[in-house]
């Protein structure tokens, strides 16, 4: 039987889409972003391998609590590096009438993904990781910017929701020309349904330890609330997209 | 105006009979809170000095004023005020504010240490009267124990038992008092004397002398009201008297007896009643409504009882389980909701936010959408209130007028008592199981027929047969102490105030309990599912536990551990429900600790989940903290596996959160604590505490107290003031799980 390896599973996610949902980390990612809270799902190898059976019987479980909006997130890690054994997980969440959101930065491209972004998910979250192809690279290592866009662009052609996700580092990714930059980019969008902000963390300093991986934003404090609330009201005003 | 015209009649106006007046006349409320009022200039000037003899009860050590002179009851004390002028509901418990009162017939010894440890002694005619004169409560039941029973009390397996303190748990119908008067109460209890004739045997003696006590505990009632210029003869006429009556019966209780919990009952929609009839005559505003109401809980948070340092170790931060329970709906199908429902909820904002009144929701998936949300923005907002299962209760007993006693015990209005029981250890007895029956700490023989463990691994199966021999001696002497502490209770120290405001010869349940069931889970998954390997002292007692392999702990939504968990509170609560009680009550059982769990920890060694000598039991059925590691609802859907019809004294659940985990904005977070409740009750669970904090606030408040005086914080099925907890308790709660995924 097919399996996907999971890194961990959250019964109890309040912020990877609407409502109450499981969230399912999946091991692996093709990228290393600076900020990464969770780095221990970076490695593609590990997890535990779990078919389709055990996550959907889980999901049951936890249904009662995800009312009309809940449901399951595919997290990571990136959750499309592992794109094709995904594609009959969601099926079989879909005959239980689960709501499914996949939570990518979308640089992945192959037939699977497409038809993920295409077809299977019923809410994408795509994670804006840099607004351009050089800020992409400073903060994921990767020179994939082109790709990520792109799978937007995929999303919004298939006339399917989604939201946008960008990780507020103080100076790393707040300067006024990145801001300007991403509103301008998402005021255009029509099946764009949410713009988070997510303020930047260091919870996740001591995966990094824990993998002997380096962590470079050591001396990086977290956007305070009223920052955070500036940059809210700069997006409200200037593009016409709920910001949360 | 006349009590029986001004109402729809019904069954109520020919007996007495509450349920009846509420489910005749309630005005269910669907509609949001917008309505509600901000505090009278009145409330806030007597919230300010109640708030500063808070301050200086906390300066004082936690007791502000003693009386060391008089013996408290209905009667002992001349009327008691804060402000005589800005008061609307008046009475306290003594002439004083927060001056507590000596109640020596539950035990006069005890009274003499709490007063000692404040450097004081009672007086001396009172210490000549009980010391050559009078016996008590606990004189009563140390002269009965047995040696074994007063073994397997000091070594920790039954512990914090009401043998020193009383027993409490008996909600009086203090509705009564409001609705009839008391003249009509006595006649009917008259009545009721009547009909219990011979031939005389010990029961009917018994319950003959019992309800004389209740007649004259009426007539005391009625002169106590006297005191405060009050005709309680008479029904209340009006929203302000039905609040003023109903607190008088409360009160009176709280100057008769210190029992551990003393709960209120579930009086908001009868009081509702009135005061919707006031306001729809034109009599009252709105912002007297809120005022009667806040002042009614202002009162009821300042009850205090005179404590020894010990019995804060059991039932920590000086609480008084003042139990209000609020919502429910009727068999009918009706709500119980009203706007009295939102108006005590409202008494958070207004006098900020308090352990007392112990606000207890009876949550249903079907109470109107609007109350829903509004709890929820009060849990996120003050973390003060705690949600038990209407939907599972009320069928089960097939009941829709009760209160919670204590905190997660159900107990039919007026109809129906229960005898406290506090609690067994359970990790212990399974360590006597590997111990051939001896207490792992001191060697000591506690149980017979359980042989020694040679094999160097343990043997699941070898270890449950020896566990259930250890559970049925544990059961047998348990149940033995439990018929001495309330056949003395009733014959010392019986609560005829309580008493007169229930029907004669009511129900009787006997609500024992268990500690320490995650511990007891996790050991024997571990057990099953690893190698366990214990090691053991020169004198062969276990002293720790090797454990090889990975094991399913309890608190994941994992079958294999959490059926473990159900099937040890079947087995135990089949023990006891085969053991003859006291007054031919029926068992029940909870799982619950109160904050017992630290001081259960201290007395019980390692155990072989892997959890060293001494270290604090979870409270309740909650997980052993940090075990759960699937998140908040896996955590919920193990403990909701716990069978309620084999736990019917209630199954609690302490659970802990940032706010910022429920999600971003407040709106967001009361859609998604509504949808938690409903999920995790949808499983049939009893009972949860919502704790919605940041750790940080916690760990500032013990440095700061000073800058934290209502910081409140649920426990194990009731509510603190978190600076009135011992450090020791305070580090506990800090290290218990919050849920804090982002």
């Amino acid at each position: 039987m097919e399996t996907i390896r999971v890194h961990s599973i959250e019964s109890f996610g309040t912020h990877d889409g609407p409502g109450i949902r499981m969230v399912v980390f999946l091991q692996g990612c093709n990228l290393r972003c600076v900020y990464c809270h969770n780095a221990d799902t970076i490695p593609l190898q590990g997890g535990t391998d779990m078919t389709s059976d055990e996550i959907v019987s889980q999901a049951i479980r936890l249904k009662p609590y995800f009312g009309t909006q809940g449901g399951v997130t595919f997290s990571g890690g990136e959750p499309l590096v592992q794109a094709k054994q995904l594609i009959p997980v969601i099926e079989q969440l879909h005959v239980h009438n689960f709501h499914v959101a996949i939570d990518t930065n979308g640089t992945i491209q192959n037939s699977c993904t497409k038809e993920i972004l295409q077809h299977h998910a019923d809410l994408v979250l795509f994670d804006i990781k840099g607004i351009d192809t050089e800020h992409f690279k400073s903060i994921t290592t990767h020179t994939l910017f082109e790709a990520h866009i792109e799978s937007i662009r995929i999303r919004e052609q298939a006339c399917k929701p989604y939201w946008i996700r960008y990780v507020v580092v103080p100076g790393y990714t707040d300067a006024p020309h990145y801001i300007e930059a991403l509103c301008n980019f998402v005021r255009p969008l029509t099946y764009l349904k949410k713009l988070q902000l997510l303020p930047y963390h260091s919870h996740g300093i001591h995966k990094w330890e824990l993998m002997n991986m380096k962590y470079s934003l050591h001396d990086i404090e977290a956007p305070c609330e009223s920052y955070m609330q500036t940059l809210y009201g700069i997006f409200s005003k200037f593009c016409k997209v709920e910001v949360g | 105006m006349l009590v029986e015209t001004a109402f729809k009649s019904g069954v109520w106006t020919e007996i007495i009979e509450v349920k009846d007046f509420v489910a005749q006349n309630i005005t269910p409320y669907f509609g949001s809170h917008e309505f509600l009022q901000p505090p009278t200039s009145r409330t806030l000037h007597v919230w300010n000095i109640c708030k500063q003899a808070l301050a200086e009860e906390r300066q004082r050590n936690g007791l502000r004023a003693v009386d060391t002179e008089v013996v408290s009851s209905m009667t002992a004390f001349k009327a008691g005020y804060i402000d005589k002028d800005f008061e609307v509901i008046v009475g306290l418990q003594t002439d004083e504010l927060l001056k507590r009162a000596m109640k020596p017939f539950g035990g006069f010894k005890l009274v003499q240490r709490a007063l000692a440890e404040h450097g004081l002694k009672p007086s001396k005619a009172i210490t000549d009267y009980f010391e050559r004169y009078a016996k008590t409560h606990n004189d009563g039941v140390f002269d009965v124990y047995t040696e074994e029973i007063k073994k397997f009390r000091t070594l920790g397996i039954i512990t914090g038992l009401p043998d020193n303190y009383a027993r409490g748990r008996i909600i009086g119908d203090y509705r009564r008092v409001a609705l009839y008067g008391i003249t009509r109460l006595i006649e009917a209890k008259k009545h009721d004397l009547a009909t219990i004739s011979g031939p005389m045997t010990d029961e009917s003696i018994r319950l003959r002398e019992e309800v004389a006590a209740q007649i004259k505990a009426l007539e005391d009632m009625i002169f106590m009201g006297a005191i405060y210029g009050l005709d309680l003869s008479r029904p209340a006429e009006n929203a302000r008297e039905a609040v003023q009556w109903t607190y008088m019966a409360y009160l009176a209780a709280v100057k008769e007896q210190d029992g551990a919990a003393m709960s209120l009952g579930s009086v908001s929609s009868f009081l509702d009643i009135y005061i919707e009839r006031d306001l729809q005559l034109g009599l009252i505003t709105e912002s007297e409504a809120q005022e009667y109401i806040d002042q009614f809980v202002m009162k009821l948070r300042m009850v205090r009882h005179l404590r020894m340092d010990s019995y804060n170790q059991i039932f920590a931060g000086d609480p008084t389980w003042v139990t209000e329970s609020i919502g429910g709906m009727f068999i009918d199908g009706r709500t119980k909701v009203t706007k009295t429902s939102f108006r005590f909820l409202h008494t958070l904002y207004n006098l900020g936010p308090s352990p007392e009144p112990n606000i207890t929701i009876l949550w249903s998936t079907q109470l109107p959408q609007a109350f829903r949300e509004y709890c929820a923005k009060v849990s996120i907002e003050t973390s003060s209130i705690q949600y038990e299962n209407d939907d599972v209760m009320r069928p089960s007993a097939n009941c829709d007028d009760y209160g919670i006693a204590c905190c997660v015990s159900m107990q039919e209005l007026g109809k129906q008592i229960q005898f406290f029981g506090a609690r067994t250890n359970l990790a212990k007895t399974l360590l006597l199981a590997l111990n051939s029956g001896r207490c792992e700490c001191t060697g000591t023989h506690m149980v017979q027929g359980i042989p020694y463990i040679e094999e160097p691994y343990l043997d699941y199966n070898t270890v449950l047969e020896y566990f259930k021999v250890a559970m049925h001696e544990v059961a047998r002497v348990y149940n033995e102490a439990m018929n001495v502490i309330h056949y003395m209770h009733d014959k010392y120290y019986y609560e005829k105030a309580q008493m007169a405001l229930i029907d004669t010869n009511p129900k009787i349940n006997i609500a024992y309990g268990i500690a320490g069931l995650s511990i007891v889970a996790d050991s024997l998954s571990a057990i099953k599912y690893a190698k366990v390997k214990p090691i053991r002292n020169e004198d062969g007692l276990t002293v720790d536990f090797k454990i090889e392999g990975d094991f399913p702990k309890f608190g994941n939504d994992d079958n294999r551990v959490d059926s473990i968990a159900c099937e040890v509170v079947r087995m135990f609560n089949e023990e006891l429900q085969k053991l003859p009680v006291y007054k031919n009550a029926t068992s029940t059982m909870s799982v619950l600790t109160i904050t017992s769990n630290v001081m259960y920890g201290k007395k019980t060694g390692a155990t072989p989940d892997g959890r060293a000598k001494g270290v604090a039991f979870a409270p309740g059925a909650n997980p052993m903290h940090g075990r759960d590691t699937k998140g908040l609802i896996a955590s919920l859907n193990s403990v909701a596996k716990i069978d309620y019809e084999t736990a019917k004294d209630g199954i609690s659940n302490t659970v802990s959160m940032i706010p910022q985990s429920l999600g971003s904005t407040l709106e967001q977070r009361i859609t998604n604590l509504v949808q938690l409740l409903d999920g995790y009750f949808s499983f049939d669970a009893q009972h949860l505490n919502v704790n919605v904090l940041d750790k940080q606030t916690l760990l500032d408040a013990m440095d700061y107290p000073e800058l934290y005086p209502q910081l409140t914080i649920r426990v194990s099925g009731y509510a603190v003031n978190f600076v009135r907890l011992t450090r020791e308790q305070q580090l506990e709660v800090i290290t218990r799980s919050f849920h804090k995924h982002l």
